[in-house]
This record gives C-alpha cells, sequence and structure tokens, in this order.
C-alpha cells in the first residue's frame, strides 16, 4: 500500500517533467500530468509490480469553466495492494486530443465513448470513438459543456419544453 | 352494462347492438405491448405481477406490436427513443390506443427543464388516449388509467369516427 | 452422393435485438453478428434512455439532487440515495448520528433483497419460467409495503438524505420487520426448488457466459458478477464505508456449483446467497439499533467548500461511486456517476462470443443491468 506522494516520486523519477505535480483538492490529491505522457504513465502504473494498478475504478471528462481547458480525471485503484490513485490531464478546449489508455484498462473504452460524447475530449488510438449515449446524427454539441445550447428541434421534434 | 340488458330468460338469447358487441369484445381482452421504458416498467411489471393481477381486465403483455391493442408508454421518452416509439406505435394493427403512463410520459416530469435529450410528452409523436399522472403511478393508477381507457372504448361506435 | 459446400455463398448476418424486446430489460438494443447460429460479435448499443442526469446536477442544489439520484437505479434507489448521502457527507464533512446510520443499513439492505429478488424473477422470466417471477414479486411487494409504511413511496423514495433521513421509522416498522424475516427465510429455499435446481434451468446457464477473473478485472467488471468469478470483493468489507464494520456476514463466491467458475449459473445463485446475508446484516442491525434524533445533523443548507470526493459503495449490481467536484457553491460544478451496470454491460461482446443466439439472453439476463443507470 502506497501513498500518492510515494507514487508521485516513483513517477518523477521514471517521467521527470511530464509529471506536473500534485494538485489539492479537498479531501483527495491528484497528480497533473501531461496528455502527452498519459499512455505510458498509465503503462507503468499498470505493470510496477509494486503498484499493480488493474482496475480503473472511473474516467470522467470535465469542464473546467474557465474557458480555455478541459480535463480528464482516471481514478484507479489496485485490487491487490487496496491503493488508490487520482490522475488528471488538462486539455486545451480548442483542441482537446488526449492519449487513450483503452489498451491499458479495457473498461475505459465506454467511459472515453462518454467523455467524447458529452464533453468533446477525443482520444487518440481509441479503437471505436463515436458517440454513445447521444444520438449518432446529433450534431449540436456536447451536452456537458457549460456553454452548450440545445437546438430547438431534432428530427423534427421539439426539444425544449 | 348495456349488453345483457335485453336477454331472454329462458333462452340463450341476447339482443344487442354491433356496436356493444364489438366494444364489449374490444374493452375485454386489450393486450398490451410488453415494452417497458424506465422506472415506470418496474411498476408496470408490479402491476401485471401477482399483487395487482392485470390480468384480470383482459390484459395481457404480447411481445410483438403486431399482436397487441394497447401500448402502455412507461417512462421517459427520450429524443433518441422516440422515433422507435413512433415505429411500435405504426406496427400495431387498428383500433389501437395509447396510454402515457408517469410524468415523463405526459410532459416530461422531473426532466423537463435541464432535458436537453428527453421528449417533453409523448404526445409530441403519437396519439394518447389516457394520461396517467404519478412519478411514477402506483399500480392502483395504472389500473384506473385502464379503467378510464375501458369507457372510452365502451362509448365508441363503429360508424361515426368523431367519438372516437 | 457427395454433397459441396463450398460453391454455396456464405456471409455474417447481423440480427437487431431491441430497443423494444421482452428480454433486453428496457431499451437496450443489441447489433448481433452470426455466422448460422454461432456468435461472432455482440455490440450493444445505450443511450435509449439517456435523461442527462449530470447536466441536472449541475442546475440543482445537493439536496435536490436526491430525487434524481433516485431514478438512476430504480430497482435499488434507496442504495443510490445512501451513496449519494454518503459521498456529499465526506465531502462536506457532516457527521450523522448513529440511528441514522442503522436505518440506512436495514433500508439499503432490504432494497438489495428486493432488488435481487427482481433480478432472479426476471431471469427465470427470460429463460422461460414464468412461475417463480410471480413468487417473486409477492415477496417484493411485502418489502415495499415496509418502505411505503416509512416514506409514503413505493419505487423512488427521498428518504435518504444528507445528513439524516427525512423522517423516523414508524412505531411498527421493527416488528414488520422482524415478520417480514420470519417469513422470507422459507421462501429463499421455495425459490431455490422452484428454480435454481431445475434441470432445464440448469442446462440453459451452466457452463454458459463464463467470466475469467482477469477479464472480470479488466473490464472493470464489479459486484456479484465479479464474485461469481470468485473473487472476494464487497466494498462493504474491502472499503468500509457507513457501519458495515459492525456486522457479522459472509461474502459469497462463485464456485462453480453447477458447472464453471463464473457461468451465468453462479451469477444466478451468487444473488440467492447475497439474500440470506443481506438478511443476516438485517438481524443484527435490529437487535442493534439504537434511539436517537435522525433529523438533526441535516444542515440547512449545504455548501462544500472547494474540493472533489470519489465515494463508492456496494451497490445490488456492483461498485456505485459518485464523483463529486465542488468549486464552494450551492451546486456542485461536476457530478459523475460511475453506474455498475454501465461497466458491467461493457463485458457483454466478450462474454457472448462463440456462444448460439439463445445464450444471448440468458446472457444478458445473468449479468442483471438496469437500463435507467447505463444510460443516466
Amino acid at each position: 500500500m502506497k501513498s500518492t506522494e510515494e507514487i508521485l516520486e516513483l513517477l518523477k523519477g521514471k517521467f521527470g517533467s511530464d509529471i506536473i505535480g500534485l494538485v489539492s483538492a479537498p479531501p483527495e490529491k491528484m497528480i497533473d500530468i501531461t496528455p502527452a505522457s498519459l499512455y505510458n504513465v498509465a503503462v507503468f502504473l499498470r505493470n510496477n509490480e509494486e503498484l499493480d494498478f488493474d482496475n480503473l475504478m472511473l474516467l470522467s471528462g470535465l469542464d473546467d469553466a474557465n474557458g480555455s481547458t478541459l480535463s480528464v480525471v482516471y481514478h484507479i485503484e489496485s485490487v491487490k495492494e487496496k491503493h488508490k490513485l487520482v490522475l488528471r490531464v488538462t486539455v486545451p478546449k480548442d483542441n482537446p486530443i488526449t492519449e487513450s489508455v483503452v489498451k491499458v484498462w479495457e473498461c475505459a473504452n465506454w467511459h472515453e465513448r462518454e467523455a467524447f460524447d458529452l464533453i468533446g475530449i477525443k482520444f487518440n488510438n481509441h479503437p471505436n470513438l463515436i458517440r454513445i449515449l447521444m444520438p449518432y446524427d446529433w450534431n449540436a454539441g456536447h451536452p456537458l459543456r457549460k456553454d452548450y445550447k440545445n437546438p430547438e428541434f431534432y428530427q423534427g421534434m421539439k426539444v425544449p419544453y | 352494462m348495456g349488453l345483457l340488458d335485453k336477454e331472454f330468460s329462458q333462452e340463450n338469447i341476447v339482443i344487442t347492438s354491433v356496436d356493444d358487441l364489438m366494444n364489449w369484445a374490444r374493452l375485454s381482452s386489450l393486450w398490451q405491448v410488453g415494452f417497458g421504458l424506465a422506472c415506470c416498467a418496474i411498476e408496470m411489471m408490479a402491476t401485471s405481477a401477482a399483487h395487482y393481477d392485470f390480468d384480470r381486465f383482459g390484459v395481457i403483455p404480447r411481445n410483438s406490436p403486431r399482436h397487441s391493442d394497447v401500448i402502455i408508454i412507461s417512462g421517459t421518452v427520450t429524443l433518441k427513443m422516440a422515433t422507435r416509439i413512433k415505429r411500435i406505435y405504426e406496427q400495431m394493427p387498428d383500433p389501437k390506443y395509447v396510454i402515457s403512463m408517469g410524468s415523463c410520459s405526459n410532459c416530461g416530469g422531473p426532466y423537463w427543464e435541464h432535458g436537453y435529450h428527453v421528449l417533453k410528452g409523448m404526445d409530441r409523436v403519437v396519439p394518447v388516449d389516457v394520461y396517467v399522472p404519478g412519478c411514477p403511478p402506483r399500480p392502483e393508477a395504472l389500473l384506473e388509467g385502464l379503467l378510464k381507457l375501458q369507457e372510452k372504448i365502451r362509448n365508441e361506435s363503429l360508424v361515426s369516427k368523431e367519438t372516437v | 452422393m457427395e454433397t459441396k459446400t463450398s460453391h454455396l455463398r456464405s456471409e455474417e448476418m447481423i440480427l437487431n435485438m431491441g430497443p423494444q424486446h421482452p428480454s433486453t430489460h428496457g431499451v437496450l438494443r443489441l447489433e448481433v453478428e452470426l455466422d448460422g447460429e454461432l456468435i461472432i460479435d455482440v455490440r450493444p448499443h445505450i443511450g435509449y434512455l439517456h435523461r442527462c442526469f449530470e447536466k441536472h446536477c449541475e442546475a440543482m442544489t445537493y439536496p435536490q439532487i436526491i430525487p434524481y439520484v433516485d431514478r438512476l437505479d430504480y430497482l435499488a434507489s434507496m442504495y443510490n440515495e445512501f451513496g449519494y448521502a454518503l459521498a456529499v457527507e465526506r465531502l462536506a464533512g457532516i457527521e450523522v448520528p448513529p440511528r441514522v446510520e442503522y436505518i440506512r443499513v436495514i433500508m439499503g439492505e432490504l432494497q438489495r433483497i428486493a432488488s435481487h429478488l427482481v433480478a432472479v424473477g426476471t431471469y427465470g422470466l427470460d429463460i422461460g419460467a414464468f412461475t417463480p417471477f410471480l413468487y417473486c414479486f409477492i415477496e417484493r411487494e411485502k418489502i415495499l409495503t415496509l418502505f411505503e409504511m416509512t416514506c409514503g413511496a413505493r419505487l423512488l423514495y427521498n428518504y435518504i438524505w444528507v445528513g439524516g433521513v427525512s423522517h423516523d421509522l414508524p412505531p411498527d416498522f421493527i416488528r414488520l420487520t422482524k415478520e417480514f424475516i420470519v417469513t422470507f427465510k422459507p421462501i429463499i429455499a421455495e425459490l431455490n426448488n422452484l428454480l435454481s435446481y431445475n434441470k432445464i434451468f440448469i442446462e440453459r446457464t451452466a457452463n454458459v457466459g463464463i467470466l475469467p477473473l482477469d477479464t472480470a478485472i479488466n473490464f472493470g467488471v464489479t459486484g456479484p458478477n465479479l464474485r461469481a468469478s470468485g473473487l472476494k470483493w464487497d466494498l462493504r468489507r474491502d472499503d468500509p464505508y457507513s457501519i458495515y464494520d459492525k456486522f457479522d456476514f459472509e461474502i459469497p463466491v462463485g464456485e462453480g456449483w453447477h458447472g464453471t467458475v463464473g457461468d451465468c449459473w453462479d451469477r444466478y445463485y451468487l444473488r440467492m446467497l447475497e439474500m440470506e446475508q443481506s438478511i443476516r446484516i438485517i438481524e443484527q442491525a435490529i437487535e442493534q439499533i439504537p434511539d436517537g434524533d435522525v433529523t438533526s445533523a441535516i444542515p440547512k443548507r449545504i455548501k462544500p467548500a472547494e474540493g472533489q470526493i470519489y465515494s463508492r459503495v456496494e451497490n445490488p449490481r456492483g461498485e456505485l461511486g459518485y464523483y463529486i467536484v465542488s468549486k464552494g457553491g450551492l451546486q456542485p460544478h461536476r457530478l459523475k456517476v460511475r453506474p455498475p451496470s454501465f461497466v458491467n454491460l461493457e463485458v457483454l461482446g466478450e462474454l457472448c462470443k462463440g456462444h448460439l443466439v439463445a445464450d444471448v439472453i440468458a446472457i444478458l439476463g445473468s449479468i442483471d443491468i438496469v437500463l435507467g443507470e447505463v444510460d443516466r
């Protein structure tokens, strides 16, 4: 069982400047990393024998509501070692691209599709990045963004009350 | 009841109008599409199960819309689902009836304001005969809705379409 | 005569199942790719019940969200509220009185039994056994009566609030719950005789849809489905919350009773075993429940400081998590749910490969999904 600080030291030793640092969001702590290094960090966390993060509990996309960034938060845990970790990557809103972790944790597949569908974050190397909850032909944008505007009509049906 | 008013006491003869006979037959065996959408579907299942026993009104869930007389829209209708429900409705043979069960399918329910993907009222897509309010309606409320529908069918006429 | 089939044209067939299908438990659409009768792949299409839960959360205050939380997993509303209240309490640092904890556990475990009864009953219905469904619903109705006398609603309760419960248990509740437990215990044996040990049922479910443990963990499968694959992983034990550490109960795991570990029968039968354990917890909780006020800790206004929390509970279907991000306002900045059914459903394609068409229904039913939670 390792604390977030210990894992941060391990990651810093391995990835250096790709690990941006520790963010405190009480009662949780999370580690900020760059989108480009995400896949390698995930592989490391998964395969390292001391860490052994084999379960991705939750992947959530967020609109940071500052007009310029979106972020993805990963909650991972180890079933054997019983420790948890929170990772975050931040991407610019006008070009929100990050790496997919489907090859590391299979259950990320639908979570990433959902983040794409509702927030509009694109994941490189995702096997099937299409809308999941909204209709496939929905062209009014990504509804969980804070500046989302609902369309008047969808396929001839009035949408607002 | 209309149907048995003019019964001959000795012989096995009943005199009635065609309208009354047809309506009686229709309202006594309303087969529903076995189709659940959301929370209300659980209450619909509870209505069909042992405790409330929908069967005693002649309501039997059928798996195909082509066998059915009534569709109970039991739950939130989303934009993605609305077109499919319309298609199911179109597959049902006439005469067909629609019971809108629960606030969501009546008017959008608790999702009326921020529900970007919720259809605010089933009647925007298919015509509705009976609205059952509640979130979710109790099984008794659904039974009452069915009785209202039976009442409506009882007053229908084959000749004049206006009363339908 | 020699028959040659090599000149016959053959191709894969796409079979569409749902969204209106009696055995998809709601509005799930499955795109099944077939080679004759054999399944090559199953691709679930979801979102037919997407009710914009997370958007609503961003517009509502913390207590206002509870009715929406109810409507996520409508078969386990009490447990959803339980998890949500716990998450907000952890975020805002609210302590609840001991009586509230006991009430929550009693309600939660009753809800688990009710939910498993529906799962078991409808599973029988899918496989072709109609009668167990009726028996299960009779018992479920008794639990709903208990809920109804407590909070006035049968299905969606709005009972467990942040910091407490909306009102205390009615005076008769303890006595009636004890009566229910006495009558319910033999019912489990009866249901087992009706369905579990039925030869046809075993033939249709044993050795079908085997979920190996490493696949299960990799796909994030939780709850009875994971335990049926042989891992003793129950958040009530492994990440204890509320007062579950005060109770003595077993965590049943799949043992391949009639076939292989992690097949449909194991997943089904595990729910039967879990009901017995829930009964044990309720019995202990009823004995220990203290007196006291239940509404004293309910805050007038909930305004957590800036921060975030991921809090999870063991819902009847698995790990139900709430990820709440607060920016210090009255409404959460973002509330994301980790719905157990959503994650469990993803493994369906993997389970169905190589089976026959009829097995899709057996496998889907054994995963026990609720579409309200898959789509939110």
